[in-house]
């Protein structure tokens, strides 16, 4: 027999506190997704590099950041910028700098994947109507790469969305950092994480069913 | 002056020479069909005049421009930006039609048209109802390639660089990979080019095709030309064995008479 009484008015009372903390996760995920996938678009092309002096750098930032713990790189940023001299920002600033960089390496990864499988079919053609060089990358090869890549980009997302909770270890008020607070203030344990759990689920599922349409949407490559 | 102008053309992959010196001149107008058995070079020689291959020796000129390679003095790769332009002027199409599948039959067409030629959207899109329409394909404008038929995808892809306004139609073995069926379509709508006066080098073993509508027929051996003529000089006086041989592979249609 389990001797626990669920009081759920307590979560009810602290609802705008949770939907708060879980669209602050939310947002940190999304901005670190943009910033990542242009950085990781950048990486992708210098690991793509015919010049060891431009995918060598490349390929060992992306392995550093793929074989370190993220709660590592967090703790790094956040304490060791300012001991460098770097003071201005804050936790959450610090903190989309950290999964930025991190959701970066693993963009690199899918989009270096699906430059190498993009047919060479397709740039020939543009090649063959003329168009120079970037305008084939930008009309052709970019936007057939996202379209093949996109199932990929859409798991990151999901992912970051998880890492978020990692934000609570340096007290920036998203889900997990919110569930804990309220957990503290409430001593309803069982309420607050079942709570904070069921949202991550909800939302992390929403994410997967709502890029699946998307994905339909733009699978013309087949 | 011929349109265009081959001269000595070697390419080697590593230590394999597969072109060994190919001289061809092709006059305003031509359709000038280049046949002969898969490693002859026919194919090769095709992706070098537009720079889709390097080659490391000889000339090739468009209306006596030296086109890849600098003219005069060493031997050196044009700029990219100068080889784009170049290869505005010389339309082409592929076994495999290579269409850009994330855009529309009327959009594949418009791309060249709008960044290359600096159309407005407008008299692109007027320009590319026009062909579409031409290779009969007026009601398919806002199909994905994925929509459309292999015969469909490859008479876009014909649209696509005829729209162009090349001086010049490359068309790569561009029914094999068509179900026979759809062949004909295809070989329609090059006819009707041939006809309006585009000048053609086409790679193909749809002898027919080439006894038809060829003005010129070249048979490619060993990285060579090994003859060149009228469709009846080449398809029925065959001067060697080994096109003799080829010819007999199409059951007998062919040969001498």
């Amino acid at each position: 027999m389990i001797a626990y009484n669920f009081n759920w008015a307590v979560i009810w009372r602290n609802w705008d506190a949770f939907l708060g903390a879980l669209a602050l996760g939310l947002g940190l995920a999304v901005v670190s997704l943009v910033i990542g996938t242009i950085i990781g678009l950048f990486l992708a092309y210098a690991r793509l590099s015919p010049s060891p002096w431009i995918s060598r750098p490349a390929w060992a930032y992306v392995e550093f950041i793929r074989n370190t713990p993220l709660l590592l790189l967090i703790f790094f940023v956040y304490f060791g910028l300012p001991e460098i001299g770097i003071y201005n920002l804050d936790k959450i600033q610090s903190f989309i700098l950290t999964l930025s960089g991190y959701a970066a390496a693993y963009m690199c990864e899918v989009f270096r994947a699906g430059l190498a499988s993009m047919p060479r079919a397709y740039g020939e053609a543009a090649k063959a109507i003329g168009l120079r060089p970037w305008q084939r990358q930008r009309h052709v090869v970019l936007p057939v790469m996202f379209r093949i890549t996109l199932p990929a980009v859409s798991n990151n997302l999901i992912s970051l969305f998880k890492d978020t909770s990692l934000a609570a270890a340096i007290a920036v008020p998203e889900l997990t950092f919110t569930a804990r607070q309220i957990n503290a203030n409430t001593y309803r344990v069982i309420e607050c994480w079942l709570t904070a759990s069921a949202l991550y689920l909800v939302t992390a599922y929403a994410i997967a069913i709502a890029l699946r349409q998307v994905e339909k949407r733009y699978a013309v490559v087949r | 002056m011929a349109l265009l102008s081959a001269r000595d053309i070697h390419k080697k992959y590593d230590d394999t020479e597969v072109l060994k010196g190919i001289d061809l001149d092709i006059e305003q107008s031509e359709v000038v069909a280049l046949i002969g058995a898969s490693g002859s070079g026919k194919t090769t020689f095709l992706r070098c005049i537009n720079l889709l291959e390097e080659y490391h020796q000889g000339r090739i000129e468009l209306e006596g421009e030296s086109i890849g390679y600098t003219a005069s003095g060493r031997r050196r790769k044009l700029g990219e930006r100068q080889i784009s332009a170049q290869r505005a002027k010389i339309g082409m199409v592929f076994q495999s039609f290579n269409l850009f599948p994330h855009m529309t039959a009327e959009a594949n067409v418009m791309l060249g048209l709008t960044k290359v030629r600096g159309m407005s959207n407008a008299e692109a899109a007027d320009r590319a109802r026009h062909w579409l329409d031409r290779v009969g394909l007026a009601d398919r404008r806002r199909h994905y390639p994925y929509q459309l038929s292999g015969g469909q995808q490859q008479r876009v892809a014909i649209a696509r660089a005829v729209a162009m306004e090349p001086r010049l139609m490359l068309f790569d073995e561009v029914t094999s990979a068509l179900d026979p069926e759809l062949v004909a379509e295809v070989l329609a709508v090059m006819q009707d080019l041939a006809r309006s006066g585009m000048t053609m080098v086409v790679v193909s073993h749809e002898m027919l095709f080439v006894r038809d509508v060829a003005t010129r027929v070249v048979f490619m051996d060993g990285g060579l030309v090994a003859q060149s003529g009228t469709p009846d000089e080449v398809l029925h006086n065959p001067q060697t064995e080994r096109l003799r041989s080829f010819l007999g592979r199409f059951h007998g249609i062919f040969g001498p008479v």
